[in-house]
């Protein structure tokens, strides 16, 4: 044989997918959201995307190519997905260097120090997100909306629901009162201003998810398991006192809920890889988000939650294993 | 405000004071007796846990050696007869001196005299390789070039050298600990006395193909002539398989093997003079006319 | 009809079959043929004759070689050359018995009429001894003897034979078309291996993307009527055709962790096997032909073929009867492109077990650089097996022999779906068949350890 033929191992074929591919998968899924919220929020929004996205990049693509002296990973697009989920928690009105330093916090400490793509221990994007948080309280809570390409119809400016309602409580009214007050009602499933790009609108959100659960990309399990120990408690306590407990639909569709648990919580990285313990870190989630919105001084927990739960996918993985072919 | 300190200053205290009990009472309970020279041994090992004593690590080695009678049968090749000694000296016992090894890698195929007959794709492992076919070259003993004594070595003494697609060790750094011989599937690195001052003489092939087969594979392939052994006045090569060996015992260095080893397969090291062939050959060529004249007369 | 399939895993790769409506033709004779010794599982054969001695087609030219081990046919008439090593598929020396073809004169014994013989015979230890002396071999890929097979240990009793028309690898057609071209013979193959079974059912399976097949080896079963034997469509995935998985699809029983089959009453065989059983009871005649593929991605019509070949033909002669390696292959590959061999020597002869020569093209068949794992849990929703291969490849490569035993890596089939699932290109079962071979030699270690104890107290 003249020409050198390829040897290798079976399999010699294999399947049409690469993490280049579901990092595709995912920004794609990622779109309706995005541009439910560009419209809302108009150039500045478009600019912390575009900033978040590109800081990203640029600094997986430094410190890959000079300090980790390693072939460059910005190709599978993880920093992209990393940059958009990070824009999509932030609020529009945001300084755009903060933006930056979140996106450093996310690719520089939160992600490469561990070893890249598929080695960290808690979510980039997330972890980018509460280091903000904490460091620069107001700008971060800062939820004046941008003049967007399109008016919002309930324009409650200022503050979150979430964080209004808070409020509203510590201030001795209750939520009936100030629902009425305010006029919240289902309607925010679709459109719920004073929110950062991620929290907008829920509609969106599931879209995208419903798309990368007909490519497979993710599964259900997770967010399911969120969603449901959210509303759970949230039908508990609000059963108990619906004057200082919100109900079960404000809460799943408000705030961090939906991007946590659709597109957070569902990182391959960071979340359990069986069934079951994906099953008991969205539980976890789910408790730790609800006990920080009713009892914590925050008005949000899902990003503190996702953190909290990334740190015990070692222990679940090791705890839960696949049941095996002819191994009762 | 005052009582609060108090408080805690009192609850911390008895705290710190029962849980120091505690321990106490555990490391009391389950304490396990062990003979403190173990300790010992274990302070003179090199502290590697390379396993190439045959032991797990530094430890076991040290528990075994407490235990035995006599310690023929144990030997750190990375601290050598100086901790050995040491380790002797310890436990009250006597060891011989062994002479340093290194490893030495018993292929020259490059890139260059073995050319690639088809596209190696899998992974990059030599075990793996070694499982899968008998190679990307024609030859089906030489090194794989995955490199999986590279990764064994813990002392950073072989590297890969990409332009020859081969291993290197450096000897300095080579401790003889075996790990790399035990990775190597292809079974080419073999541990040899170091010679004096670094000067030795091995066979760098180990293919058991017959002459044509083997070098139609590889120039540098050793094809199983024999004439090193004819040359040979100390006794000391032997050809099996087709492939000959060099028995460190028996070497007296003189380098005649080298000179008239047809394909090169003949490796000396650290000489500090150049062979010259020409030079080598003629005497050996004076030496077998003497002989004839000697049988003759 | 119900469809039925494995419970756990699996994988489902474009089925690819080009060669699918190429009808089986029959391969010319070469000059020389290569016969090689260890064609099956188990001890090499051990040559009978020696060269210079003149073979007629059919004739015994090897003994097994121990009790897993069968008989071996001159599959041409001619003069035997030589008897010597010879290197196989990997490049690893082989004994092949060397015969130069004259002619084509068969072993009169062999019944050579395509008359279709119906009548079972009432005799097990016969039919038995037919296949035995046939050199019968499981044809679908572990090529395990079939007599053995067919002799369930004592104790064991078979409650269903497993007929197994799956051909779920891609590319491959050879099993397609010989349900298609000769499903009686099939049929009443299966009913010989029935008989020597004592009578179970037996269920024929045949994946759903072939239903010329289906409805031929249906129409065959109704026509001959022999008692309990019924076709049975499977869902299309791969591994459909392993063993385990098979047995999972149409009994509902999995086998043990290092256990046989016939543990839960199950004897499978290839539809292959059954053809040769045939064969080998009702004509007499030896394994020393078999249907092979020719195939690949990217390949004009001319280029595929499915061929009724000898036994010991070289694959290069064959690749030149069939227009000679197309300029697009970038690998060969011997068996189905999931769980085949790359091809490093096309010297190398044909065997028993040989089901395809696949062309396959640079951009489909190239590994692309292994990354991080960004652990999705594809591979481990791929395992038929139920593994964990992300954790077997990392157990392996930190050298933890007693945790990969815990996590099963000795279980492996070996498949390859993990592999051909991963996003990242991490060669994880080239690692965790290294990490299998190990586990199963400290279990061997072990098991022959016990025996000894066991043998020191008596």
């Amino acid at each position: 044989m003249d020409k050198k033929y390829i040897v290798s191992p079976n399999p010699h074929i294999h399947a049409n997918v690469s993490t280049t591919s579901i990092m595709r998968d995912v920004i794609i899924a990622l779109c309706p959201a995005l541009v439910v919220s560009i419209l809302a929020y108009g150039w500045a929004e478009l600019l912390v995307v575009a900033v978040s996205v590109l800081s990203c990049v640029l600094l997986e693509w430094a410190v890959t190519r000079w300090l980790m002296k390693r072939p460059s990973t910005v190709g599978d697009l993880s920093a992209v997905v990393t940059g958009l989920l990070l824009a999509m928690n932030l609020p529009s009105a945001i300084p755009l260097w903060i933006v930056f330093i979140g996106a450093f916090v996310a690719i520089c400490v939160a992600k490469l120090p561990f070893g890249g793509i598929g080695q960290n221990v808690f979510n980039p994007a997330i972890t980018g997100r509460v280091f903000l948080l904490i460091s620069f309280p107001a700008q971060m809570t800062d939820w004046n909306p941008t003049p967007g390409f399109i008016p919002l119809p309930d324009a409650v400016s200022g503050a979150t629901p979430l964080s209004v309602i808070k409020e509203a409580i510590k201030s001795g009214s209750t939520i009936p009162e100030f629902m009425s007050a305010h006029n919240y009602d289902l309607a925010s499933f679709l459109w719920d201003a004073g929110a950062s790009a991620g929290e907008l609108s829920a509609g969106a959100l599931l879209i995208g998810f419903i798309y990368l659960l007909i490519r497979r990309v993710v599964k259900p399990w997770i967010p399911v398991s969120v969603l449901g120990t959210m509303a759970l408690i949230a039908f508990i306590f609000h059963g108990i006192n619906p004057d200082i407990y919100t109900g079960v639909s404000f809460n799943l569709m408000t705030g961090g809920a939906m991007l946590g648990a659709l597109f957070m919580a569902t990182d391959y990285v960071t979340s359990p890889m069986n069934t079951w313990g994906g099953v008991v870190y969205g539980i976890g989630i789910g408790f730790i988000a609800m006990m920080i919105r009713y009892f914590g001084s925050y008005p949000e927990g899902m990003s503190f939650a996702i953190l909290l739960m990334n740190c015990t996918v070692p222990l679940l993985n090791m705890w839960f294993h696949q049941k095996k072919y002819g191994r009762a | 405000m005052t009582q609060t300190i108090i408080w805690t200053v009192a609850i911390l205290s008895v705290l710190g004071l029962l849980l120091a009990l505690i321990l106490f009472w555990v490391a009391r309970k389950f304490r396990v007796e062990e003979d403190p020279r173990i300790d010992e041994v274990e302070k003179v090992m090199p502290g590697a846990n390379c396993g190439g004593c045959g032991f797990a690590g530094c430890r076991a080695f040290a528990d075994a050696a407490v235990k035995a009678s006599n310690l023929d049968s144990q030997y750190c090749p990375v601290g050598g007869d100086e901790v050995m000694q040491k380790v002797a000296s310890i436990l009250g016992l006597t060891v011989a001196a062994k002479a340093p090894q290194v490893a030495v890698v018993r292929c020259n195929g490059s890139c260059e005299a073995r050319p690639r007959i088809n596209d190696y794709d899998g992974a990059q492992s030599c075990r793996v390789k070694a499982a899968l076919y008998s190679g990307d070259t024609g030859c089906a003993f030489g090194c794989l070039g995955c490199g999986d004594c590279a990764a064994a070595c813990q002392f950073g003494a072989l590297s890969m050298d990409p332009s020859t697609g081969l291993p290197v060790v450096d000897q300095d750094k080579c401790t003889a600990c075996g790990a790399c011989a035990k990775a190597c599937p292809r079974h080419i690195i073999e541990l040899r006395p170091k010679g004096p001052r670094g000067m030795r003489m091995y066979v760098s092939c180990v293919n058991k193909d017959k002459g044509p087969a083997a070098k139609k594979a590889c120039a540098n392939a050793c094809i199983g002539c024999g004439l090193c052994a004819r040359t040979c006045t100390h006794d000391a090569i032997t050809v099996t398989d087709n492939v000959a060996w060099i028995d460190p015992a028996k070497c007296k260095l003189c380098r005649e093997c080298e000179a008239v080893c047809p394909t090169g397969a003949i490796h000396g090291v650290n000489f500090p003079k150049e062979l010259d062939k020409e030079a080598v050959k003629k005497r050996i060529a004076d030496r077998k006319a003497k002989e004839k004249e000697v049988v003759h007369g | 009809m119900d469809k039925v399939t494995f419970s756990m895993g699996g994988v489902h790769p474009h089925d690819s079959k080009y060669a699918r409506d190429c009808a089986i033709e029959e391969l010319p004779l070469p000059q020389t043929v290569y016969v090689s010794m260890a064609q099956h599982l188990g001890a090499p054969a051990k040559p009978v004759v020696a060269p210079g001695d003149k073979v007629l087609v059919g004739q015994v030219i090897a003994e097994p070689g121990g009790f897993i081990s069968a008989f071996v046919h001159s599959p041409v008439s001619g003069t035997v050359k030589a008897i010597a090593p010879r290197k196989d598929l990997a490049g690893n020396p082989v004994t092949h018995v060397e015969i130069s073809v004259e002619g084509d004169e068969w072993d009169p014994v062999i019944e050579r009429s395509k008359s279709l013989k119906t009548s079972i015979p009432d005799d097990k230890a016969f039919i038995l001894d037919r296949i035995k002396a046939a050199g019968v071999v499981g044809l679908g890929g572990a090529t395990f003897p079939t007599h053995v097979k067919l002799s369930p240990p004592p104790g064991k009793v078979a409650e269903c034979l497993i007929i197994n028309g799956a051909e779920c690898e891609p590319f491959l057609t050879s099993d397609y078309r010989i349900m298609v071209e000769r499903p009686k013979e099939i049929v009443i193959g299966a009913a010989l291996m029935q008989k020597v079974l004592g009578g179970c059912p037996c269920v024929i399976g045949i994946e759903e993307n072939k239903p010329e097949a289906i409805q031929a080896m249906d129409a065959a079963v109704s026509l001959l009527g022999y008692p309990g034997i019924r076709v049975q469509v499977l869902k299309k995935r791969y591994p459909q055709g392993g063993e385990k998985q098979l047995i999972d699809a149409v009994m509902h029983r999995q086998v043990k962790s290092g256990g046989l089959p016939i543990d839960v009453g199950a004897v499978v065989q290839n539809v292959a096997t059954s053809l040769a059983v045939y064969e080998a009871v009702q004509k007499n005649k030896p394994l020393i032909t078999n249907v092979l593929t020719i195939t690949g991605d990217q390949l004009p019509v001319s280029f595929r073929h499915n061929y009724l070949f000898r036994i010991g033909v070289p694959l290069s002669f064959i690749v030149e009867q069939a227009g000679g390696i197309p300029d697009s292959a970038a690998k060969l590959v011997s068996g189905g492109p999931m769980m085949g061999r790359a091809i490093s020597n096309l010297d190398a002869t044909t065997v028993k077990g040989s089901s395809s020569v696949l062309y396959l093209s640079e951009p489909v068949t190239r590994r692309r650089p292994e990354t991080n794992c960004i652990r999705c849990g594809r591979c481990a929703d791929a395992c038929p097996m139920g593994l964990e291969p992300f954790l077997l490849n990392r157990l392996y490569r930190a050298g933890d022999l007693d945790a990969l035993e815990r996590n099963a890596a000795q279980d492996c089939i070996e498949c390859g779906c993990c592999l051909y699932s991963c996003p990242a290109y991490i060669p994880l079962l080239d690692y965790i068949r290294q990490a299998k071979g190990q586990v199963t030699g400290v279990l061997r270690a072990r098991a022959v350890a016990a025996k000894a104890a066991a043998e020191a107290k008596k």
